[in-house]
């Protein structure tokens, strides 16, 4: 075949706020909306404004966007949250129609973010294939061709004629991921932040991406894991605000991605300063983190750690209650989102905390820091402890690791040969 | 597998805004037939799932409603038409009233019940009202097999008219579609829907030719009642079950004139908002 399977020209998609998220009107309000402003009712009824409100905020999920994927490709779609990497997909699968610009796919197109969607609790396993099947586009006879292998995939064979309701929520994600898998579409879109399941299933929708990239067909990859996007695809197209800020091979993009996440925390804080709510401009409201801070032993700002420093963590938060038996909890990841260490008052330390009004700070004393130079995120969450989370952020801000000749030879570890630095010695 | 020779043949999809009046999109309904057999199927399937009784609530349905009218508006209130017995003549036209009445129920709320597949998959979105509707065929064949020992207990040959009866039930489909295909597009937007349907499919009830015979209407104007189409399939039920002498021409004729101006405007209007249902869903 001549040409590229997905050809996208000028793609644009508006929202207006409140339109993304599942709000809808009632009547009431759109008759007081009439009072005030007649005509527009009638004209949202008649859909000539998908929503109520001309004049709202409006919000373009994607500008403009154009590009060109050849058949076989395994491209990667990488970017910040809200970026419109979900919004791209959404399109490409015709869920929600672009406002603007045309694509053109060649071929079936399949996506793994649908896995299990239409199954019905009532029905047994044997009729949920059939159903999620001629919901996914499957045709009857390609279901009946497919049927022993699928249920064979799905490990389900005893369960078979039984409701899904009665399945545990492991064979439930087998079944429905087995149905998805054997698609066998020329196009295979999958969004990895969408996935759900635990970890082991996550992989076996990877595995099965692998495989779908080794038969030839052409798949669009929508994750946050670079190490993945770096090991699974050939290309990769950056998307920031909308907008494609960078197509080229993966292992380019996904360095520039990388440049731009560390580059875009300095933003003029003191160099000790990990993360400050009120800087960057964040309501302070509820019990919350409102600023990361790295100190010295003597509590004086440390504006640069290095590889095996002691320092001190500072976490301040602040509270319009107090709550008894809280905890703090702190985590680090490397660039490619791999949780690196994860340190908590409770219940790992057993130390006691007890949210007071105001503003306050708890400390997190880290002795002989065991990470290589490198770039590393640091997040950090409020929780009761074995009840829930109070507030959750995985992506604070950055902490950058100097490098240090620990070892005497020279050679300072770097992130880029080993994560850790671990205290050791040879003998022999 | 893919190879590079069948590629040429693959289907080509073009994805593009839509403006103003779009089609109706019937080749795509066609391709996806299969998937609205498995709906359709699929609520047949589900319908009485957890329920004691079953299958026999499609019967205890418009049975009861007939026994309840029977009493209140046949004895008391007097409506009972001259020469049939009044629960034959109210259950004849139940069987169709239920059939439309669930179906305007039910599809008006099938886009909103199923979010979840709006939200994260494509086919033409008309498939979810027209396989619920279609899935009430059942109720019916259930409801109408009664009739025969009520045709027999009350010695009361049905007619040899009794053959037009799937055209009847035709326009009776036709026109829970058509009103379905409206109140589930705007329930999508207003989700007051919900609440007006009840009340809605409660005061059609007592438009239509259900509970009390047309020939109270003077004669000059009581084909202007075929203006509410379920007055066309109601009537068309009672005159090929019943026997009446007056086949329902004009009024037929009007009722599928309606039910054909509400079955377009609903599927243009439904094709028409069918773009913003994943996102305000």
């Amino acid at each position: 075949m001549k040409g590229p399977v997905i050809r996208v020209e000028g793609l644009s998609k508006l929202y207006r706020i409140g339109q993304a998220q599942p709000k809808y009107h009632t009547l009431r309000e759109s008759i007081m909306e009439a009072a005030r402003k007649p005509g527009r009712v009638l004209r949202s009824l008649a859909g000539m404004d998908g929503a109520l409100g001309l004049d709202d905020e409006i919000v373009w999920a994607l500008r403009d966007i154009s590009f060109e994927v050849e058949q076989g490709e395994v491209m990667g779609v990488i970017g910040r949250n809200g970026a419109g990497k979900s919004t791209l997909l959404k399109i490409l699968t015709r869920i929600t129609e672009p406002t603007e610009g045309r694509a053109e796919i060649h071929g079936r197109v399949a996506s793994l973010l649908e896995v299990g969607t239409g199954f019905h609790p009532e029905l047994t396993g044997r009729e949920n294939i059939f159903l999620n099947g001629a919901i996914l586009g499957m045709r009857k006879v390609e279901i009946e061709r497919t049927f022993d292998e699928i249920v064979e995939f799905a490990e389900v064979e005893r369960f078979i004629e039984t409701p899904v309701k009665h399945y545990s929520s492991g064979m439930y994600l087998r079944l429905a991921f087995a149905v998805a898998a054997h698609l066998q579409p020329e196009i295979l879109l999958v969004d990895e932040v969408l996935a759900v399941g635990d970890a082991a299933f996550q992989r076996k929708c990877l595995g099965k991406m692998g495989e779908v990239a080794r038969q030839g067909r052409t798949v669009l990859f929508v994750s946050h894991n670079m190490g993945a996007v770096r090991h699974l695809c050939d290309s990769a197209m950056l998307l920031v605000d909308g907008r494609i800020a960078m197509r080229a091979s993966a292992s380019e993009v996904i360095d520039a991605y990388m440049e731009s996440v560390s580059g875009s925390q300095e933003n003029g804080l003191p160099g000790h300063v990990v993360y400050d709510a009120e800087a960057l401009g964040e309501e302070i409201e509820g019990t919350r983190v409102i600023r990361l801070e790295l100190l010295d032993l003597d509590e004086a700002p440390m504006p640069s750690v290095r590889t095996w420093d002691d320092f001190v963590l500072r976490v301040v938060y602040s509270s319009d209650t107090e709550i008894k038996r809280g905890a703090v909890v702190v985590f680090i990841y490397n660039l490619e989102g791999v949780l690196v260490a994860r340190m908590s008052t409770q219940p790992d330390s057993d130390y006691p905390v007890t949210f007071r009004t105001g503003r306050h700070h708890v400390d997190c004393h880290i002795e002989s820091l065991p990470l290589a130079a490198g770039e590393y995120i640091v997040g950090a969450s409020l929780a009761r402890p074995h009840t829930g989370w109070i507030w959750k952020r995985k992506e604070l801000g950055n902490l950058r690791v100097e490098s240090r000749d620990v070892y005497e030879s020279g050679r300072p570890p770097v992130s880029s040969y080993t994560l850790l630095a671990l205290r050791h010695h040879w003998s022999g | 597998m893919v190879s590079k020779e069948t590629a040429a043949e693959l289907p080509v999809i073009v994805i593009k805004p839509s403006h103003g009046w779009v089609s109706l999109g019937l080749r795509s309904l066609w391709a996806y037939r299969e998937l609205l057999y498995f709906l359709t199927w699929r609520d047949i399937k589900v319908r009485y799932k957890q329920t004691a009784l079953g299958a026999a609530w499609a019967v205890i349905q418009p049975f009861m409603a007939m026994v309840v009218f029977s009493i209140f508006l046949g004895r008391m209130a007097g409506l009972a038409p001259k020469d049939v017995p009044y629960p034959l003549f109210s259950y004849a036209g139940l069987v169709p009233w239920t059939f439309f009445a669930n179906g305007v129920s039910l599809s008006a709320n099938s886009l909103v019940g199923s979010q979840n597949l709006l939200k994260k998959v494509y086919f033409p979105r008309m498939t979810l009202p027209i396989g619920t509707i279609l899935s009430g065929g059942v109720d019916f064949a259930l409801a109408f097999v009664v009739l025969v020992p009520m045709h027999l207990y009350y010695r009361y040959p049905p007619t040899i008219n009794v053959l037009w009866i799937p055209l009847f039930l035709a326009l009776a489909f036709g026109a829970a579609l058509g009103v379905g295909l409206w109140l589930s597009a705007m329930n999508v937007l207003f989700r007051d829907v919900r609440y007006v349907v009840p009340f809605l499919v409660q005061l059609w009830l007592f438009a239509t030719p259900v509970v009390w015979p047309s020939d109270r209407i003077p004669e000059a104007y009581r084909s202007l009642i075929g203006l509410n189409p379920m007055a066309g399939v109601v009537e068309g039920f009672q005159w090929a079950l019943l026997g009446w002498d007056r086949p329902p021409g004009l009024l037929l004729a009007l009722s599928v004139a309606v039910t054909a101006v509400l079955l377009v405007s609903g599927a243009f209007y439904f094709r028409r908002m069918e773009k913003t249902f994943a996102d305000m869903v």
